[in-house]
């Protein structure tokens, strides 16, 4: 996404100076800063950003912006560094900072992070590099031209000198100008050391023996606990009573009182108060609240999907994010047409640590501590609630119990702050499962309708995408909302995929914001957001016209991704349609895509370009699945996914993200889901929400492209592309067509029942 | 005031009201290896051992275990160097890493019942075990490499 880009780099330079035990290596804002480097970098007012320090044993810290949430992105992003700096890899360190403004813009989403760190933190090891091998070529007395650096050691002929030794004895004061940066000699491919090569992510040890310390984890002494009476709706409630005199008995109990809330984060949200958490939750289960709800307590996912559809039916509605010229007129002329609408119900994030806070006021500093995606978004939001200035609240994040999104809505940070400051002590608000289930920004239920257009000899000549979904970003941050063609802003999350690399002659993409739920309830970006919506309805949808025009679906489809016009790519997209094609060939010839089948097993296919157009991750999946015909029952049987992500910093960590990824999309497609029910989500916990289990892991196989194009994001990628690719192989295994997420043995029967439509 | 066995030690802890076992350990012990997740026994998370065998603590009355000799993932080995342990490291089974105690002091049970487990024992065992990040493929590897490893020290 162009405005996230937290590091607005064109003007930026680059020091290196002492301090405390060694040097700091760090961008600076502005050429001020770059023309007495010593000066700055000792002037604690100094703002640098994305610097790591080499200490006198030689030690490397590289600060992390970013959360850690099982991405291992720390060891990802040390890797890009530590590889330019020659640095020893056993003597890198990461520093998890907090939300000092210095940092720039704080969010780990959108597959992003390692993306569009890369150039940036390749040139900042190199330029450590390079003033390591000056400094080192002086203290061993020759030329820096005839050193070279390796494994933490700058050597020239048979002798060598430590960076450890470089910094206590030489001078490694510089400045680089944000011009002298852009020259920086960065390796190329075959010269790297450290990146795309295996490596054990820093984090895990931790994550084996009980150390690992997440937001839940995090105590101070004096503090109080509190669990939250959620109300009935998420906006729209009012407090009329609070009885506490059941929770008298409880020893421990405090107090139970309604928050007031000037940012509006919380409407309605009582807190109960005790010494202990079990005390807090049992407080909270006997105190009686009465509130007030408006119309949204009534409305219920029906009403959501079928407002979503009456938007659509309005051509006149949405932003239009794709408008060929001459789309009408493709649908006015052509020889036949079809015309699909898919649907998807709502997901939980079920996250598995609950969300919580701790938050307390300290020599006039709010802090927050807590595990966190997107800390920009949330602390002038945590100010406002406060009614202090944004430089008086500092959040820290702590180890991340799962994110996939809930987190990036740091909304759960405002109720344990506003309790804080009404108790005038600190406050860990923990949320029980059933409280956190009620309070998720859950992803919302989506329609989309999709026309495709044939001229006489099959050939496509024109499609239509239309898509009506709640909207995260209009509902959190509306000005990140680029506009459409027709001027009308829209949430490039909830559209994205549907703005596809097929060449399918004229093309409208248009985006429709359901205004019902995003005030029935908050829409949240989950893993992949739109994509697990759009990637659903575009590849079941070219499966169906695959078979209406009666061509095989991989056929179809590489006709389709002929790299011609705006799909030819360039930058990080080099290559476009192609690459599509190549993942999508490798995919079908692994997968035994053509081979004869059992009895009511298929194969199908999918492809997906991951988050963005802009940082396409192209990914082809097929699915084998065995369906029983009597019970509607679908078995996943196999999963075999090929992936191009470019460069791969951390191949074992990418796979983990592709595995973990595509088992979300496998869960997503047959086991989990929830409906809106009343202003509420149906399910609360894992006895009705049922997230897939150990045993319903599919055989898998997955395979990485050779890459050598630049990085790009691959959290999200493998999530989407599961879901259409099973519901491409139940057809094939069995001929019912399935339209909507999850998918239920019910539809199942249902659509076994009605005659096929290929 | 009640005396429990945890990890080897005997501790004094407060537990007026009978809280469930997994608050006492996380809040009262002060061990934080041992997580909540569903409250319900039904993700796993809260694992630990009850004189040796797996149990939900976030269901589990303290009053029911103050005989018993529990033991977390803090106890499950001196070092933390546990077979399991190591080969969960090996494998790089952790994501998020939230699960990873309660899974390890599940399998720990497993390989107590099933030295040489099949993929469907383990299937069977750890079906209570949520990992969110799905990380399961990684996990049945590493218990596996456990228990290649247990047998071969079992071996004179």
């Amino acid at each position: 996404m162009k405005g996230l880009s937290p590091l607005p780099t064109s003007r930026r330079g680059f020091l290196i100076g002492a301090a405390g035990a060694g040097f700091t290596l760090a961008f600076a804002r502005s050429s001020l800063a770059v023309a007495d480097p010593a000066a700055t970098i000792a002037d604690t007012a100094f703002e640098p950003t994305i610097w790591y320090q080499i200490d006198r044993d030689g030690a490397v810290t590289v600060n992390i912006i970013r959360a850690e949430m099982g991405q291992h992105v720390g060891t990802a992003l040390a890797r890009i560094v530590a590889d330019e700096l020659e640095a020893d890899w056993n003597s890198v360190r990461l520093a998890y900072v907090d939300t000092d403004p210095k940092w720039g813009l704080m969010v780990t989403g959108g597959s992003w992070s390692v993306s569009q760190s890369f150039m940036l933190f390749s040139q900042a090891g190199a330029a450590g590099r390079i003033t390591l091998i000056e400094e080192g070529a002086k203290l061993l007395g020759v030329g820096a031209d005839v050193c070279t650096a390796r494994s933490g050691t700058v050597r020239a002929g048979g002798r060598s000198v430590s960076y450890a030794d470089i910094v206590r004895r030489g001078n490694l004061t510089r400045s680089y100008s944000a011009d002298d940066l852009k020259k920086m000699p960065v390796k190329q491919p075959g010269e790297r050391r450290l990146i795309g090569m295996p490596t054990a992510a820093i984090d895990i040890p931790s994550k084996t023996d009980g150390s690992a310390r997440y937001g839940i984890d995090v105590e101070v002494p004096g503090m109080v606990y509190a669990r939250p009476k959620v109300p009935p709706t998420r906006n729209g409630s009012k407090v009329v009573s609070i009885d506490d005199s059941a929770a008298q008995g409880i020893k421990g109990y405090i107090k139970a009182f309604a928050l007031h809330d000037p940012s509006g984060t919380v409407p309605g949200w009582v807190m109960v108060v005790a010494d202990s958490f079990v005390a807090a939750s049992r407080a909270a289960d006997a105190v009686k609240v009465v509130w007030t709800s408006d119309d949204t307590a009534r409305v219920s996912e029906k009403d959501v999907l079928d407002h979503a559809r009456k938007l659509i039916d309005d051509p006149a509605g949405g932003a239009l994010v794709v408008e060929d010229k001459g789309v009408d007129e493709a649908f006015a002329k052509a020889k036949s047409t079809i015309d699909k609408t898919y649907t998807t119900g709502s997901v939980l994030h079920f996250q598995l640590e609950p969300v919580n806070a701790l938050a307390l006021q300290k020599d006039g500093i709010w802090e927050i501590h807590t595990g966190n995606q997107w800390q920009s978004l949330i602390l002038p939001v945590l100010a406002k609630a406060l009614g202090v200035g944004e430089n008086k609240v500092i959040m820290r994040t702590h180890l991340l119990g799962g994110g996939f999104g809930r987190r990036l809505n740091g909304d759960y940070a405002v109720p344990a702050a506003l309790a804080a400051k009404a108790m005038g002590k600190p406050v860990k608000m923990l949320c029980t499962r059933a409280d956190d289930m009620r309070f998720d920004s859950f992803r919302s239920p989506s329609v989309q309708r999709l026309r495709m257009a044939f001229d006489a000899t099959g050939k496509v000549i024109g499609m239509q995408h239309h898509a009506s979904a709640g909207w995260p970003t209009q509902v959190m941050i509306p000005g990140f909302m680029p506009k459409g063609v027709n001027g009308e802003p829209y949430d490039p999350f909830s559209i994205s995929g549907a703005d596809h690399w097929y060449t399918v002659g004229a093309q409208r993409v248009r985006a429709l914001s359901n205004d019902l739920a995003n005030r029935s309830f908050r829409p949240g970006w989950l893993r992949s957001v739109g994509p697990g919506w759009t990637n659903w309805a575009v590849e079941s949808f070219m499966d169906e016209a695959a078979r209406s025009a009666g061509v095989d679906a991989v056929e179809f489809r590489l006709r389709l991704l002929d790299g011609s016009g705006r799909n030819a790519g360039g930058a990080l997209a080099v290559g476009g349609a192609h690459r599509q094609a190549a993942v999508l060939k490798r995919a079908a010839e692994k997968g035994g895509w053509g081979k004869e089948m059992p009895k009511d097993t298929g194969l199908g296919i999918a492809t997906t370009f991951g988050q963005e157009r802009t940082m396409p991750t192209w990914v082809a999946c097929v699915a084998r699945v065995r369906v029983d015909r009597s019970s509607g029952i679908v078995t996943l049987e196999r999963l075999t996914l090929v992936v191009d992500a470019g460069t791969v910093v951390h191949p074992d960590g990418a796979l983990a993200q592709v595995e973990g990824g595509a088992l979300w999309g496998a869960s997503m497609a047959l086991h989990e889901g929830t409906e809106f029910l009343n202003g509420q989500v149906k399910d609360t916990n894992l006895n009705t929400y049922t997230p897939l289990r150990m045993g319903d892991v599919p055989a898998m196989e997955v395979e990485f492209l050779p890459s050598t194009e630049g990085a790009v994001g691959l959290g999200e990628p493998a999530t989407t592309v599961v879901a259409p690719a099973i519901g491409n192989a139940i057809f094939a295994a069995v001929g019912a067509r399935i339209r909507h997420l999850p998918i239920r043995p019910a539809a199942v029967l249902e659509a076994l029942k009605a005659p096929q439509s290929a | 005031m009640t005396t429990l066995h945890l990890n080897g030690q005997t501790i004094t802890v407060d537990t007026e009201g009978d809280p469930p076992l997994l608050w006492v350990i996380r809040d009262s012990a002060g061990l934080k290896g041992t997580k909540f997740g569903c409250g319900i026994g039904m993700c796993g998370a809260c694992t630990v051992h009850v004189d040796g065998r797996a149990i939900r603590s976030c269901i589990t009355p303290v009053s029911a275990v103050t005989d018993a000799q529990i033991t977390t993932i803090e106890g499950l080995d001196p070092r933390g160097q546990h077979p399991l342990q190591k080969a969960w490291t090996l494998t790089q089974a952790p994501q998020c890493g939230y699960c990873q105690s309660g899974q390890i002091m599940q399998a720990a049970s497993l390989l107590k019942d099933f030295p040489n487990p099949t993929d469907q024992d383990i299937d069977a065992v750890m079906h209570g075990n949520l990992c969110r990040c799905m990380a399961y493929l990684r996990i049945r590897k590493a218990i596996k490499l456990a228990a290649t490893e247990l047998q071969r020290r079992a071996q004179p």
